[in-house]
């Protein structure tokens, strides 16, 4: 069992390390020829103005909300997923008006407009 | 003799253990080889697929594709290699250095990463965890945190967009993906990947046809290719968290991208198809990789064919595909799957008959869905113009 947490510790060395290769050796072997014009931002080639780190548009954050609630209850829901052969019907049928309390707080946000985009 | 990959495992620890190494350094260095090999395999697929890609796309909008380097232009992603290594970078000017520098091996680490824990065979088997479904999740999600940086640090406006549609885009399609892995979770009763696997009979896509369908178009979405393309919407948005990267960096996140789509590819072969399983696959497990890769590959193209095939969807309509069908109809899925899979454990029937009523309820579900979805679909008002004046040319019948 450790051995395999051994093994993924190995791989996301290597998975890390083949990229990294990846992206250093051009520094060794590509030309280098920095000027102020290259380094310029590319916005369809018109100069670039003001500040780029602006205030966004809040429906994003909303979204981002969201999705933490319902990545959670899926945490929750998989050792549910695992167990569900062995468990009593009480306990499925509690599992299932999880969900549903969650469920309703997605019509919730649905009708309040806050899953529009707009 | 049938396991060929079993007799070089052993023929290299036996020549490790000859030479006086430990029991422990064998292992850990069998595990370093099997984990270079699976990560090397990953980049030579890559090299094949983008030729591959790229003739089917020229194939299928009526052009030729890559016909120039080599017979076929098969050698064509050496060159664009040979190329894009001697390319110069640009950094641009303001950029986040640290930051901007990471993402691109983010990108591709958390890609290659979930290759770790896949079933290959029936004794080839990476990493076979408890939580095997978490952690492809987990290191999964690890591709956005990759976009968001890139976009957020290149001091770009474009990429900067870009990354705040993954937020709103990527992590809104992650529910009913995860949603949807819960159901062959759920019917194995396992989180274990090589338990899932053994436990299709027959391939879940058949028992859980709906939990397929979503997961398929879900994890499309997290792809982030057309029609889903919306983080690099090239005539929005330049080339979305990407527009400041040149050269080998640019190259990773390309690479990257194609690996996913071959992963999800796997990933549905895992837990849709039926992973290694087949004809004689477990008498001769090279057989298994074979069936691994081949099914792989073809959800891959097939994938391709819907991405070459569709035009990209506008950010609403995509998000209200994702919040208002797909995470309740992947919700009632999971339910209804839920009961009836342990209303039926009540009763000893026979397998055919659960099959039989699982693809049945699926499909009703799927249907009823379709049909509330179709009647609240509100109609978009349009203008009305009246018929533009032609210009006719003199002794031409209008008609």
């Amino acid at each position: 069992m450790l051995n395999y947490w051994l093994y993924i510790g190995i791989f996301l060395v290597v998975a890390v390390v083949v990229p990294l290769v990846a992206v250093l050796l051009p520094v060794l072997i590509a030309p280098k020829k920095p000027s102020a014009r290259k380094e310029e931002v590319y916005e369809c080639g018109i100069e670039s103005k003001g500040n780029v780190r602006i205030q966004f548009k809040s429906q994003y954050y909303i979204y981002a909300l969201i999705f933490l609630i319902f990545d959670i209850e899926v945490i929750f829901l998989f050792p549910w997923a695992v167990a569900l052969g062995e468990l009593p019907i009480f306990a499925v049928v509690e599992g299932v008006i999880f969900i549903a309390i969650l469920f309703a707080g997605l019509i919730y946000a649905m009708r309040k407009g806050a899953l529009a985009w707009s | 003799m049938a396991d060929l990959i079993n007799l070089i495992e052993n023929w290299i620890k036996n020549l490790l253990l000859g030479w006086g190494a430990s029991a422990g350094l064998t292992g850990f260095i069998l595990q370093a080889l099997g984990s270079v090999l699976v990560v090397m395999v990953c980049f030579a697929i890559v090299i094949v697929l983008i030729w591959v890609e790229r003739k089917l796309a020229g194939r299928l909008q009526d052009r030729f594709g890559p016909n120039r380097a080599g017979p076929y232009g098969i050698f064509q992603s050496f060159a664009d290699m040979i190329k894009i290594f001697t390319k110069e970078y640009v950094t641009p000017a303001g950029a986040e250095k640290g930051l901007y520098n990471i993402a691109p091996v983010l990108a591709m680490a958390s890609v290659l990463a979930i290759w770790a824990v896949f079933p290959f065979a029936v004794n080839v088997i990476g990493a076979d965890i408890h939580v095997g479904v978490l952690y492809i999740v987990a290191v999964g999600a690890f591709g956005i945190l990759a976009i968001l940086m890139a976009g957020w640090s290149s001091n770009n406006k474009y990429a900067l967009l870009g990354a705040s549609r993954s937020v709103a885009m990527l992590i809104s399609y992650e529910i009913p993906m995860v949603i949807a892995l819960l159901v062959p979770v759920l019917l194995s009763h396992s989180m274990k990947l090589s338990v899932i696997v053994e436990a299709q009979e027959p391939w879940f896509i058949f028992v859980a046809p709906l939990a397929a369908l979503i997961f398929s178009i879900s994890s499309m979405a997290e792809i982030g290719k057309a029609p889903f393309d919306l983080l690099e919407a090239e005539s929005e948005l330049v080339a979305g968290y990407h527009t400041e990267y040149s050269g080998m960096k640019f190259g990773m996140f390309y690479v990257a991208e194609f690996l996913h789509q071959f992963t999800v590819g796997a990933l549905i072969t895992i837990f849709f198809l039926g992973g290694w399983t087949g004809p004689m696959a477990v008498r001769w497990p090279i057989l298994g990789v074979i069936y691994f890769y081949g099914k792989s590959l073809f959800i891959y193209l097939v994938i391709s064919w819907i991405r070459l095939s569709l035009p990209r969807i506008r950010i609403d309509e995509m998000l209200d595909l994702n919040w208002r069908f797909l995470i309740p109809v992947s919700f009632v899925n999971l339910v209804a799957v839920a009961i009836a899979d342990r209303v039926m454990m009540e009763f000893t029937l026979a397998r055919w008959i659960y099959v039989l009523v699982m693809f049945g309820m699926n499909m009703f579900i799927l249907w009823a869905a379709l049909a509330i979805a179709e009647k609240n679909d509100q109609a978009v008002e349009r203008e009305e113009f009246p018929p533009r004046p032609v210009a006719v040319p003199p002794g031409v019948d209008s008609k």
